[in-house]
This record gives structure tokens, C-alpha cells and sequence, in this order.
């Protein structure tokens, strides 16, 4: 489909409003733009895939990694490929609409002429084109849905619900849902989904007996052939996020039931086997090397926005292993062509959803309009102006984290500040307002206490020394978390190649030496332990950016890496 | 059905199938190990140590012992270890966590070809492989490994 005459006017009328130039070589790379979701059906199975949306109902801007290391066998290989090195890998054109959506590459100027992306009611007309050419088509929410964003948390969850049942969600799995608590999650599975939406997951089992929390699979026929879903849910959500929310549920990675899981469902005659996994790419690399007779994978969690499929071997043959991206950026349009029993081919396309080439659904906007009608003038109070960009995602720190960073040591009086590695939080471009929810999409979690608390220089090595392993162990079956805890106030130098316990050295505050037996003031925030308590993180950050009114670009505290030169996982940026 | 399992074993707790076994004496674990336990092999405080103290001066690593334990504890507390032995003729099966302070956490004989199959729960401290030891008729040692990483957790993605 080339773009209509609405969508250029709508090209032109944001370009305009955003109030920059209009280069003609832009618009055409726009106009192209359109082309992309111009996808002929193929096939008889098809399978759209959304997956870490984080509660980002309206479109939004996401700068991608210029810091994603792969290590050992991971070197190199998707994910771990940012940048150029990702361009030249899937053989995509420097400076397209693609290279955009995929790398940070240029991004603030890209982010101009592209426009803003994601957006439920965007995504919707989206999903409506796809299902008008591939009767049957899934629809698959691999989760991290109902937290991310101020109305999700106000509404815990209530409105990423109703907004995907609206969307004609089939199918999802989960993580951070399980942060609103086993029994919120249990109301909305049993009550709102009922009859709708599926909710599986085969590895997460009652702590006592073993017995199953949801149901592990799910069979539907497409077009005459028998496929079956199956749930993987983050494993390590008792781990990474507070374990007194799912108190009675354990997790775990479970390849061996997800072997039988898959035997019974091909002897129950599914002739089609897929799995709708939060595991994170590495992990699904590894379960699709390890376990039999999976088709596909179509996996969240770590974020990557992977232009193809990584086709692994394994004793059955081969699986596709896929990841789609984060915060309603993309859209994975998988199309199998099941003949004689079996697949005999495929085609994937992993889609950005342009908000600009793709109009507003009504019904959704309405919806979206509604939810946040209560809320308005909070969610839009503008809070300062940022001067730089501010993003999140990267192996070590980001300008947003670097400012909540920066906020938590002025505010609290601290010589060092730890943040969480989260990858969900949306990025803002120099110029623009910090509001009241931009603050919300870097916070917006059910255990959101800021600490200040004294440390040994020990404690603080072991501290980071056991963040550092959960990002960078060499088994991928043993990282548990997301990307390594942002640190302030304190430089370091870190070999990710090491040994836990060798990787991080040279601390220093100030210049000097941090000492083992020495005591630090250490602010934090977003504790797993129960009973924590603290101002909210949101109030700290909100209460810094209203005194400024103006923000200045953050200089980022990274460490000083060693041994990483040459991997394409990282390219230095300014 | 799992409900219905869940009421019967909450009602025989307190109807006291369970309760009347204790008060009659059947069960006092207490003077059970007091009876067989081996004092040498439980106390010893490195994993020679406990291996002399099981008899196992020499093991061979076998693939027949299979290991079921979580890759990254949810509770270092209380690690579920499941291990079974598919040697055949299994006379005995110690599981040990190396970096325990004691790391001997249990030994358990089958006897009359009892499937050699045990579920249990251990605590630990850091990062540690857990070891499955496999004593068959013949006097034979066969050993497993797999480690269990214990983490402070948080920050999860």
C-alpha cells in the first residue's frame, strides 16, 4: 500500500507542529516509510506479536542501545549488534525509516522526521490491516503490559486490560504483572480475560504441590491446521522483582516440562508448535538448542528489536527464535506455510509502528482518551525542559537513569546512588517538556521506595560485583535481570569477561579509593525486600526537575571498560 | 482434584492421622538419626572431609544420577534439590552443597531395590555446586554436579 493523501498530510501537519524544517529527502524517506506495512499474506498460519508495551498506550520515542554486549558464543550475534553493526548484519539502508526504528543511529534528527511510535490506538489500525489479510491471525502479548506507565499503576493494570481485549489480544504470557500481586493477576485471568484472552504459562507452579498456576498451553486452528501455544512467563520474577508479591508461585526456566509440554501437544496433533516466551533472547537462544520440536519462539523481555529470526539447531531440527522490541514500537508479523503435516517455510517481518504512517484508530483513541481523562492535568504538568536527549536502554547507564541518579544524590544527601537496570522508560528529545508521566514511564512500579543507607566499601563491590554477573555470567540459564545497576557519585572499571567477584575494580569517590571497611551514603530506590519503605522515586525525581526548570544535559557515569574493544555490541557515543 | 488433595492432607493434619503417628512414637526423628547418624560425615567441614566420612575415597562422574535443582535459587533458604539415581542396585544417595559451611546435607539409604529417588530441601549461603553421590551394592561411588547460583536478586529487567 503506498501512502494516501491523508497520511502525507499527516506527515506534513507533524513535521510542522514539531516545527522544523521540511527536507524533501526526509518526506520521501517517510513516504517509503509507508510502503513497509504493504505485506502480502503468505502461507495458511500466521501469528502477530507485541511484547513488552510497558503500559505505553500513547506513542512515544525510544532510542534503541548503543551499549548491548554479547559475550563468549554471544558475541556478535543477535541481539548483541548495535548500531552499524546491526544495519550491516540484516542489510539494512543507512538512514531508511528502518535504521531508524532499529539503532539509535542519528537519533534525535531521525526522530524528527519519523515522528513518535507505538501507540495502542496506532497499533490497532495496524493489527485491524493484518487480520484483514490473514483470516485467523493470532494476536500474541508476550507481556510486560500492564506496568510501565502512571494509568497502568493508578489503575493496577485495569486500563492495559481493557485496552488489549480491545485490541483483540488471544493470547499472553507475563512479568511484571506479577509485581501487581498474585491475586490482582488472578482476578484479571479469571474475571476480565474470561472467555477472551488465554493467559499461559507452563513454568509457573504452586510452591507446596508443584501444581500448575496457569494453564501451560493452548490449541487453536488456523485455516484447518492444528497449532499449539505455549506460555513461558519470566522465570526469575521471584528473584528480580519482590518475592512477597507471588509469595506461593515458583518459576523457574523448566526446559524439561517444556519438552513434555511440547510432546503432548504434538501427539494431541498440533502440527504447529510455538511459544510465547518472556524469557529474554539469550535464554530463548539456549531453550531452542536444548528442547525439541518447537517451531517458533517469539520472545520478550530484553528488548531487542531483531529484524530476522536466529535459526537454531536442535536434535528435532530447527527453531526460530524471534524478538519484538519494547513499549508498543513493534509489531512481529509471522506467516507459516503448513503443508503435509509440517512447516514448509516462512516469512517474518519484524514492523515499526510509525504513528504518523499509521492513523489513529477511533474506537481505541476514545478508549485511551477516556483512561487518561481523569488524570489529565496531573499526567501533563510540565515539570522542567530537558536541553539533551534523555534515553534509558543501554548495558550500563542512560541519560534518564544518570538524572534520577543525579536528582536521588542532590535530594537525599548522598556520596553514591545505585538505580535499577529496568530496559522499559521512554526517551524525550532535547527541547521538549519533562512531564509529571514522562517521570511516571522511568518509575511507574508497585514498590517504588527511595532508601539512603549507609554501606561498606565491601558490601558496595559485592553489590555490583553480583548485578554485574547477573548481566554477563557466560551461561545465559544464570542472568536473572535486566541490564547492570546504574551507578552515581562513583567511577569503577569493569571486565564483563571475568569471573563474579573479579569483574569490577578500581572503585573510587572523588579520586580516591573506595575502602572495603569504609562506610558510604548510598541512595537507592525500587528495594525487593518486604517491608521496605521511602519517599516514592517519582516524588524525588518530580521535586529536582520542578526546582530546575531547566535541565542541562546529564553527563553519563559509565564504566571504564576493559576488554571489550571491537565487540559490535558497543559503539561510543560522544 | 488438587483441591481436593489439598483438604484431604489439611484434614488429616488435623483429624490426626499424622498427630497420632508423633504421639505414638512412630515418628521421632530425633532418635532415628541419633540411631544411624553419621557424625563424622555431617561435621565435616570441607567436601573431602565428607566424602571420607560417606566412604567414598574415589567416585566416577555418571550421567545415570540426574540432578533437578533451580539454576538461580528463589530462596537460598530453601533450594529444592530433587535427585534420582539410575544406577542400578543404588544402596545409598548423599547430596552435598560444596560451599556450605557443612557441606554434607544428607544421606539416605534404599534398601530391597527401592528406587533411588529423593526430594528435598537444602539450605545455602552463596554460589555452590551441589553434588549427588551414588553408593551402589558392589561398593562403588558415582557422583553428579550442578551448580545453584544464590544471587541478592533485584533489578530484574
Amino acid at each position: 500500500m503506498s501512502m494516501n493523501r491523508r497520511e502525507f498530510l499527516q506527515i506534513l501537519a507533524a513535521a510542522s507542529a514539531a516545527g522544523f524544517a521540511l527536507d524533501s529527502r526526509e518526506l520521501l524517506a517517510a513516504q517509503s516509510g509507508a510502503k513497509i506495512y504493504d505485506l502480502p499474506r503468505f502461507g495458511n498460519v500466521s501469528l502477530l506479536h507485541f511484547t513488552d508495551c510497558h503500559a505505553q498506550l500513547q506513542p512515544i520515542f525510544f532510542r534503541e542501545p548503543n551499549v548491548n554486549l554479547g559475550l563468549g558464543a554471544a558475541k556478535g550475534r543477535a541481539p548483541h549488534l548495535v548500531g552499524e553493526h546491526l544495519l550491516k548484519a540484516f542489510r539494512i539502508k543507512s538512514g531508511s525509516a528502518e535504521a531508524h526504528a532499529f539503532t539509535y543511529l542519528d537519533f534525535e534528527k531521525a526522530a524528527k522526521t519519523y515522528g513518535k511510535v507505538g501507540g495502542f490506538a496506532h497499533l490497532a489500525t495496524l493489527v485491524k490491516r493484518l487480520r484483514a489479510s490473514r483470516p485467523g491471525a493470532l494476536l500474541l502479548d508476550g507481556g510486560d503490559t500492564w506496568q510501565g506507565s502512571a494509568t497502568a499503576l493508578w489503575s493496577k493494570g485495569q486500563d492495559m486490560v481493557d485496552a488489549c481485549k480491545l485490541l483483540g489480544v488471544d493470547i499472553m504470557t507475563g512479568h511484571w504483572e506479577f509485581t501487581l500481586g498474585a491475586e490482582r493477576v488472578k482476578e484479571i485471568v479469571e474475571k476480565d480475560f474470561a472467555g477472551k484472552i488465554e493467559f499461559l504459562a507452563q513454568n509457573v507452579k504452586t510452591t507446596d504441590f508443584g501444581d500448575p498456576v496457569f494453564k501451560p498451553y493452548t490449541m487453536r486452528e488456523m485455516n484447518g491446521v492444528p497449532v499449539a501455544i505455549i506460555g513461558q512467563a519470566f522465570p526469575y520474577t521471584p528473584i528480580a522483582n519482590p518475592r512477597y508479591m507471588v509469595p506461593d508461585w515458583t518459576m523457574g526456566i523448566q526446559d524439561e516440562e517444556m519438552q513434555k509440554i511440547v510432546n503432548e501437544a504434538r501427539g494431541k496433533g498440533a502440527k504447529v508448535v510455538v511459544v510465547l516466551s518472556h524469557n529474554g533472547m539469550d535464554v530463548d537462544l539456549k531453550m531452542a538448542s536444548r528442547v525439541s520440536g518447537i517451531d517458533a519462539i517469539l520472545g520478550g523481555h530484553t528488548h531487542d528489536g531483531v529484524p530476522a529470526p536466529s535459526i537454531v539447531k536442535n536434535a528435532g531440527g530447527k527453531t526460530l527464535v524471534m524478538n519484538s522490541g519494547s513499549n508498543g514500537k513493534f509489531l512481529s508479523v509471522l506467516d507459516l506455510d503448513v503443508r503435509a503435516g509440517k512447516v514448509q517455510g516462512f516469512r517474518y517481518k519484524l514492523l515499526p509502528v510509525f504513528a504518523n504512517l499509521l492513523p489513529a484508530d477511533a474506537e481505541m483513541a476514545a478508549t485511551i482518551d477516556k483512561v487518561r481523562a481523569p488524570h489529565l492535568a496531573k499526567l501533563e504538568e510540565k515539570l522542567a525542559v530537558s536541553e539533551g536527549l534523555l534515553y534509558r536502554r543501554g548495558n550500563f547507564n542512560g541519560s534518564w537513569d544518570q538524572l534520577i541518579l543525579d536528582a536521588m544524590m542532590d535530594v537525599k544527601g548522598a556520596q553514591i546512588a545505585f538505580s535499577p537496570g529496568f530496559r522499559w522508560g521512554t526517551s524525550i528529545l532535547p527541547g521538549q517538556a519533562i512531564t509529571f508521566e514522562h517521570v511516571m514511564d522511568q518509575t511507574a512500579i508497585t514498590y517504588p521506595y527511595s532508601t539512603l543507607s549507609d554501606m561498606s566499601g565491601e558490601m558496595i563491590k559485592s553489590v555490583l560485583e553480583d548485578v554485574c554477573d547477573n548481566l554477563f555470567n557466560d551461561d545465559p540459564y544464570k542472568q536473572q535481570g535486566g541490564d547492570m545497576v546504574r551507578v552515581g557519585g562513583m567511577s569503577y572499571t569493569c571486565n564483563p569477561n571475568a569471573a563474579i567477584g573479579q569483574r569490577i575494580t578500581d572503585m573510587r569517590l572523588g579520586g580516591k579509593p573506595i575502602e572495603a571497611g569504609k562506610t558510604y551514603k548510598v541512595a537507592g530506590w525500587a528495594p525487593v525486600a518486604e517491608g521496605a519503605s521511602g519517599e516514592p522515586i517519582w516524588d524525588v525525581v518530580s521535586k529536582w526537575l520542578r526546582d530546575r526548570k531547566v535541565v542541562a544535559p546529564r553527563k553519563l557515569n559509565n564504566p571504564k571498560l576493559v576488554g571489550m574493544g571491537g565487540n559490535p555490541g558497543l559503539v561510543e557515543t560522544r | 482434584m488438587d483441591a481436593l488433595r489439598r483438604t484431604l492432607l489439611k484434614g488429616a493434619g488435623a483429624t490426626g492421622a499424622i498427630a497420632a503417628a508423633m504421639a505414638a512414637g512412630v515418628l521421632k526423628p530425633s532418635q532415628v538419626l541419633a540411631a544411624e547418624y553419621n557424625r563424622a560425615a555431617f561435621e565435616a567441614k570441607d567436601v573431602a572431609g565428607a566424602l571420607k566420612g560417606v566412604g567414598a575415597s574415589s567416585t566416577a562422574e555418571s550421567k545415570d544420577i540426574v540432578i533437578r535443582a533451580p539454576d538461580i535459587a528463589e530462596n537460598g533458604a530453601v533450594v529444592p534439590v530433587d535427585v534420582v539415581s539410575n544406577i542400578p542396585n543404588t544402596i545409598s544417595l548423599a547430596v552435598l552443597v560444596d560451599k556450605n559451611p557443612s557441606p554434607l546435607t544428607s544421606a539416605f539409604d534404599f534398601a530391597n531395590g527401592a528406587v533411588a529417588e529423593m526430594a528435598l530441601r537444602v539450605k545455602m549461603g552463596q554460589t555452590s555446586m551441589v553434588e549427588a553421590i551414588a553408593k551402589t551394592a558392589d561398593g562403588k561411588f558415582y557422583i553428579a554436579k550442578k551448580e545453584v547460583k544464590v544471587t541478592v536478586g533485584g533489578c530484574g529487567g
